[in-house]
């Protein structure tokens, strides 16, 4: 007690130069801090924030693989990057692709990891923990290799999923060769690999409901069905639209799953935004005009991330 | 009481990370940032429901009868049946979630003719190596592990960035200081996908395409990670600097001998979290690697799928050995991976 209190008043009495950083002692504290922060504030604005800018301004220009060698060769377009997207059916498609992807996913997506989370919390015991593991595991196995794994469970002829199928009667399934199917199949992947990180979210969530909630309902009678829908999911509310909302944010960005696992096939069916990007960019080498793909879906990003502040701002106002 | 015991607090709670008291010092960024830090769900607000006191006083157990005991014992067994066949099918289905890694493993044991074969086998009939010994003997993925290697250790240098400049925005007082971290809180919101383009336009420019430092360089320093670093180290009592800095010790000085040892913990997840990203990244190496000789394993893998795209035993394998050193490393840090991904979210 007393020493914070000392500490407080210390604090107060120091003459005000050094507080506001003005001065050659400033300096030197603006000297020193440049050495910690220096290096990492150098590479974040290079790698995060000039990226914006140089996506902005390549948008404008018609910038190619030849470009890229002479920049003399670069011309100044316009918006007319952004006219074509518009009225290109292959962008189009891919946004509504992209729309699909996360209408499907992110629901999936927080009913998967909540269910996951409640089993995973009913136990605290060392076998819960190995059960939370592998409910875990996708979120950290590489993409590459889930393509694969899936690309196989996936295969019509000697694939596991046709087989156990045709235990059950349902003829072989064309997983991967059909459009419809195949953006299923890729939004059970993604949700496959996104429910672990979302899981330990909600199990987070589901350990600060103060037991007390519990207890009190179990006295006053209330089964589990009801504890579940009165208690368990009004006090997840927080966590579910968290979970909601980066979810949303990620899927917008669906990238490698259709990338490795369907190549965006058959008939550009699972080709997200973020693949018509890649595609544009590193396929046609057409930087300008994915770069100016890039910028709308930043938009989009930045959009959706200020609605969620909004809504967030007036959660918390209720 | 055969109640199981369920901890009050938390499984996360004690956290290293300081973040847990989230009322304190992250309330001013958890508002700024695009997500609040999860560990703040237990001060979410309380569902309004109907005004109830929350903890009863129990009603007194007085001496029951007989018959009431045993009915009560009969009660407790059957609740005892019930949790054990629940326990028993969330085993069940943690384990059908799993079944994709036994499928890889059995079918990169598989040959090469009964990995196609109609139906398929479950366990590999005749069992064989040779899909293993195929990728380091026929394929580069000798190369590509070593490469991948080599791009992990280098992002592990940005570690040592990050957790300065945590230690900067954390203990050293300067102007612009909230506005800088600001800045670095802000650049969480920019996707890799739409940077994906204009970065490699700038490493292009900078000479960096197909080099190993220009493959690390867009992850070296993310910003939740200096968050987490300034959040940790913001619990390093100052009276510990002051003291130094009266001995006249300088401030890289104070970070190396007293700051970096006291940061054990919040190293140990971050190290952890830094070497599953770097071995798992995909996008980047994808990107900027231009040349097979600099390959990470991931892109390697990515390869198989053009020229061997049907040889699935070659690719189950593949996958195999791009999923074990994670698998070995989560196996003997899981506690540390969970809490690093429950305070990083979805990042």
């Amino acid at each position: 007690m007393t020493v914070a209190a000392n500490d407080r008043g210390g604090r107060a009495d120091r003459p005000p130069r050094t507080q506001t950083g003005r001065g050659r002692a400033g300096l030197r504290r603006l000297g020193q801090a440049s050495l910690f922060v220096g290096p990492t504030m150098v590479i974040l604005l290079v790698f995060s924030v000039l990226p914006i800018v140089v996506a902005l301004v390549t948008s404008f220009t018609d910038l190619d693989l030849r470009g890229l060698r002479d920049w003399s060769l670069i011309e100044f377009v316009g918006l007319d990057n952004y006219g074509r997207l518009l009225s290109d059916p292959r962008f189009r498609s891919a946004a509504g692709n992209t729309v699909v992807f996360v209408l499907a996913g992110v629901p999936l997506i927080v009913v998967c990891s909540l269910a996951a989370a409640l089993m995973v919390n009913y136990g605290s015991s060392r076998l819960f923990r190995a059960y939370r593991a592998l409910f875990f595991l996708p979120a950290i196995t590489n993409i590459v290799a889930v393509a694969f794994i899936w690309g196989f469970l996936y295969n019509t002829d000697s694939g596991l999923i046709n087989l156990i199928l045709s235990w059950g009667g349902v003829g072989p399934l064309p997983w991967l060769d059909q459009p419809v199917m195949a953006k299923i199949s890729v939004i059970i992947v993604a949700v496959w690999q996104g429910c672990g990180y979302n899981m330990l979210i909600f199990v987070a969530a589901l350990q600060g409901i103060p037991r007390e909630f519990y207890e009190a309902a179990q006295v006053d009678g209330a089964n589990a069905w009801r504890r579940f829908w009165s208690i368990t999911l009004p006090q997840l509310r927080f966590a579910t639209f968290f979970v909601a909302v980066t979810t949303s944010i990620s899927w917008i960005q669906l990238f490698e799953t259709p990338l490795v696992l369907t190549h965006g096939g058959p008939l550009d069916s699972t080709v997200s935004m973020a693949l018509f990007i890649y595609r544009n960019g590193f396929e046609r080498n057409r930087f300008g005009y994915g770069s100016a793909a890039s910028f709308l879906l930043f938009l989009v990003v930045v959009t959706v991330t200020a609605i969620q502040f909004k809504l967030r701002r007036q959660d918390s106002n209720v | 009481m055969s109640e199981p015991v369920v901890p009050d607090q938390p499984a996360l709670a004690p956290s290293p990370v300081p973040s847990s008291t989230p009322g304190q010092s992250s309330s001013a960024y958890s508002e700024a940032g695009p997500y609040p830090p999860p560990a703040s769900y237990p001060s979410a607000p309380p569902a309004a429901g109907p005004a109830r006191p929350l903890a009863r006083p129990r009603p007194p157990t007085d001496p029951a009868p007989a018959d009431l005991t045993l009915a009560r014992l009969r009660r407790r067994r059957r609740r005892r049946t019930v949790r054990l066949i629940v326990t028993v099918l969330i085993g069940l289905a943690a384990l059908t979630y799993a079944v994709p890694f036994l499928w890889m493993l059995s079918g990169s044991f598989k040959p090469a003719n009964e990995v196609l074969s109609r139906p398929p086998t479950l366990l590999p009939v005749d069992f064989t190596w040779s899909n293993y010994v195929r990728l380091f003997r026929e394929l580069d993925f000798g190369t590509y592990l070593a490469n991948t290697g080599v791009v992990v250790a280098l992002s592990m240098i940005g570690l040592l960035l990050r957790a300065m400049a945590g230690y900067g925005f954390a203990k050293l007082r300067f102007r612009g200081r909230g506005a800088l971290f600001a800045v670095v809180m802000a650049t969480m919101m920019i996707p890799d996908q739409v940077t994906m383009i204009p970065t490699f336009l700038v490493l292009n420019g900078l000479g960096l395409v197909n080099t190993y430092i220009g493959i690390v360089m867009p992850t070296f320093v993310t910003a939740f990670s200096i968050f987490l670093f300034r959040q940790f180290m913001e619990t390093i009592p100052d009276p510990l600097l002051e003291a130094a800095r009266i001995d006249g010790a300088g401030e890289l000085r104070i970070f190396f001998n007293i700051v970096w040892p006291l940061s054990g913990p919040i190293l140990g997840v971050q190290a952890i979290l830094c070497f599953i990203a770097g071995w798992n990244s995909f996008i980047w190496p994808l990107i900027l690697a231009t040349q097979q000789s600099k390959y990470t394993l991931s892109v390697g893998l990515a390869l198989l799928d053009g020229q061997y795209s049907s040889e699935y035993g070659l690719k189950m394998a593949g996958a195999a050995v791009m999923v074990l050193p994670v698998l070995i490393v989560f196996v003997f840090a899981q506690r540390h991976i969970v809490r690093g991904f429950t305070l990083s979210g979805l990042k």
